[in-house]
């Protein structure tokens, strides 16, 4: 089962380091861990998702806090959420009617970004399974690269996760 | 402002810390520090034989005192050498500031000599770590680095220092502003919402046990444990590391729980409708199976770490905060309570326990480790700081050396580090020189770092060593004849002539081979200058009972042979 942890950290050297090691040392498995800035300087925020129960997931929320560079933490498995994921996905242009491409990329909400000779690449973004469904449907045309950026989450509603209190 | 080079920052920052004593070991990245030190007099430096002693003894000094224990260290084998000892330092919540060198900051990455990655390895074992490259910022860290390794749930924190960051200089002064670190809480109030529903609970027992950990004496809540369970008139079973929080000698103090804790005590707590844990986390060696655990109780948890609800066993209530606040607000809103009918059946459980007990059993020659540490605390009125190492002698001296005070059982808990005993003495020592210190240590454990008995003749202390020799590495010879049936492999242990190493030190030593003699050379021990050794000849084949088989009910133990048995079975002396 996948869950969604939200880190408020301090933008210092190695925090990146200490939480995946906590989550390492406890060997759950990473899918997805994002690092990004935030509004308030000096805060970096990042998504942890990783696979486990609402048990686990409770344990390394605990441990989380007892790193020093940790300010706040939010399971997101337990509140209603915007999640978003970002592909780009380079495909074989070659060997097939460039239509069909062009008709997978219109009725999926894709961006072609850039094209070249023998491919072209797109950009998918929306909610993980979107990013999925639209990649199982570009397999069959011959996905020659492909990266995601892992998911990004954040609440809904007006409440807002801020380091503030930490200032 | 005065100019100041990093080396001498760091020791101006340690003075204003209060320290006194450090233990550790120069080499060449650590080196600007070690010129600069002789400009600092009120700082003694010990020098150890191993940087594990270093840490262990700023380990031993933390435990003994309260204070923060400080080691100092080189880069690369330096440094992981303190690992050990810091490892042990984590798992016993021990205040300790490790201090290294690290290799000039231009030199990081490419294999330097002596270079190792040092914060990366003790990462997982200390409470934080730092690298420090700059020389501006080697006061702000390591007054950081007190503030967390002592605030809230203590632990220790390692401070790497590249070369040049001590070479280089600034205009500089202390500041004397609190510490304050963004997204530390060492800890929180108390909600009067936590406090109603622990009273909820505790007023519905009718057969409550307190479980009193380390928590109790880190906290500094002893009087108010004993106020609170005196209030309740319920009975209190000891960690190891609680031994002392309470009086042994305190009529509701049960003793110690767990795999070594005696049957009544276990049957307490799996009989208990409610187990009240102050300052202790329900290790593994103290809950046995937690599936059978404490079945009819439900479970009120005290901690000042919030990641320890919850952790091995499920709470009913919790409350994050200091322990001895809480029992203020717990004994403010409580009634008196009178739990004698459950205080009855506990002690009705004794049954036959004393006349098993080793201290009844006639002398018959042979000489048993639980009778050499019995007299040892008779003899010292249970007055000495004891520091044990990890084995049979280890809970051997828990049930047979009554502590009444805190602070005064020194042992590796968590980690079960063997080797830690007499460099921890050795900083135990230091931190309580007006103490009567004895380390209580087996053959095996002895040998792992008999080096420090040099750093104990330099120094011109005075610790008792007493150790307790089978000849065997005991607890693993024990666990093989058990569980292995009794195929000993790799336990049998031969050790030097102990008196002749004494020798060598230019310390005195003993042998002792019959219970008569103890009595007698532990007072010549305590009346001879300077660190004295005593090898104790005990039993070979002797094991510590009862005994809860690791992972097994913690009320499905192995008791203690009948005496006729264990006349028997004495092996001859060596």
């Amino acid at each position: 089962m996948h869950h969604t942890l939200v880190a408020l950290v301090e933008d210092k050297p190695g925090v990146l380091n200490r939480v995946a090691n906590l989550v390492r040392r406890r060997a759950f498995n990473i899918e997805s861990l994002t690092v990004g800035r935030t509004a308030e300087p000096g805060v970096s925020r990042m998504t942890i998702v990783i696979d486990s129960d609402q048990a686990s997931a409770e344990r390394v929320t605990a441990y989380l806090y007892k790193l020093v560079n940790v300010l706040q933490v939010e399971d997101l498995g337990a509140v209603p959420a915007v999640a978003r994921d970002l592909a780009l996905v380079k495909v074989a242009v070659a060997g097939h009617d460039r239509a069909t491409l062009l008709r997978v990329v219109d009725e999926t909400r894709a961006h072609i970004v850039d094209t070249g000779e023998q491919t072209m690449t797109l950009e998918i973004t929306g909610e993980p399974p979107h990013v999925d469904a639209v990649i199982a449907r570009l397999e069959p045309l011959g996905i020659v690269e492909m990266v995601r950026t892992g998911q990004v989450a954040m609440r809904r509603g007006d409440t807002a996760l801020s380091a503030a209190q930490y200032s | 402002m005065p100019k100041r080079t990093g080396a001498q920052i760091i020791w101006e920052c340690l003075v204003n810390e209060g320290v006194t004593t450090v233990f550790g070991y120069p080499g060449g990245a650590i080196l600007p520090a070690y010129d600069a030190i002789l400009d600092y007099p009120t700082i003694q430096h010990v020098l150890v034989r191993h940087e594990q002693g270093a840490a262990h003894m700023a380990d031993g000094y933390a435990r003994a005192s309260g204070q923060v224990g400080v080691a100092i260290a080189t880069s690369g084998p330096g440094a992981t050498n303190l690992v050990t000892g810091i490892a042990t330092a984590m798992m016993d919540s021990s205040p300790v500031v490790c201090i290294t060198g690290q290799v000039p900051s231009k030199l990081i990455g490419y294999d330097a000599f002596q270079e190792t990655d040092i914060t990366g390895i003790t990462l997982p074992i200390t409470k934080h770590n730092y690298l420090v490259t700059r020389v501006e910022d080697i006061m702000p860290t390591i007054k950081e680095a007190f503030h967390l390794a002592k605030s809230g749930r203590p632990g220790p924190v390692l401070v790497d220092i590249t070369k040049d960051a001590q070479q280089a200089s600034i205009e500089w002064e202390w500041d004397p502003k609190p510490v304050k670190i963004r997204g530390y809480r060492p800890s929180r109030p108390v909600t009067s919402a936590q406090l109603s529903k622990a009273t909820e609970l505790i007023r519905a027992s009718k057969r409550p046990v307190i479980l009193a950990g380390q928590g109790v004496i880190q906290s500094n809540g002893m009087k108010e444990l004993i106020a609170f369970a005196e209030l309740l008139n319920a009975p209190i079973a000891m960690t190891l590391l609680g031994l002392g929080g309470v009086p042994a000698s305190h009529r509701l103090n049960l003793g110690m729980m767990g795999m070594h804790g005696e049957a009544w005590v276990n049957h307490a707590i799996q009989g208990a409708d409610l187990l009240m844990a102050f300052g202790m986390r329900f290790d593994d060696r103290v809950t046995g199976n937690t599936k059978t655990y404490a079945p009819h109780a439900r479970k009120l948890h005290v901690d000042i770490d919030p990641s320890e609800i919850n952790k091995n066993v499920t709470a009913d209530a919790a409350i994050v905060g200091d322990l001895r606040e809480t029992l203020k607000d717990l004994i403010e809103v409580l009634e008196p309570a009178d739990h004698t009918p459950w205080l009855e059946h506990i002690e009705s459980m004794k049954g036959d326990a004393a006349v098993r007990d080793i201290q009844t059993l006639p002398d018959t020659g042979h000489l048993y480790a639980a009778h050499v540490i019995n007299d040892i605390w008779r003899i010292t009125e249970g007055k000495a700081i004891v520091v044990t190492d990890v084995g049979q002698h280890q809970m051997w001296e828990a049930q047979y050396y009554h502590h009444e005070t805190p602070r005064s059982l020194i042992t590796s808990g968590g980690l079960g580090t063997m080797g830690f005993a007499l460099p921890a003495a050795i900083g135990a020592k230091m931190a309580c020189p007006d103490a009567e210190v004895w380390v209580i240590v087996g053959d095996g454990g002895f040998q792992m770092t008999q080096a420090e008995l040099t750093t104990a003749a330099q120094e011109g202390i005075k610790i008792n060593v007493a150790i307790i020799n089978n000849g065997y590495l005991g607890m693993v010879r024990q666990w093989q004849e058990f569980f292995y049936e009794r195929r000993y492999s790799s336990t049998p242990l031969r050790s030097p002539d102990f008196v002749k190493i004494a020798d060598a030190h230019g310390l005195a030593g003993f042998r002792v081979e019959k219970r008569g003699d103890v009595e007698d050379v532990v007072q010549r021990a305590r009346s001879t200058d300077g660190t004295i050794l005593i090898d104790f000849r005990v039993e070979q084949e002797d094991s510590v009972y009862p005994m809860v088989p690791a992972g097994a009910d913690l009320d499905a133990m192995i008791r203690r042979p009948e005496p006729s048995v264990l006349a028997e079975t004495g092996a001859d002396p060596i």
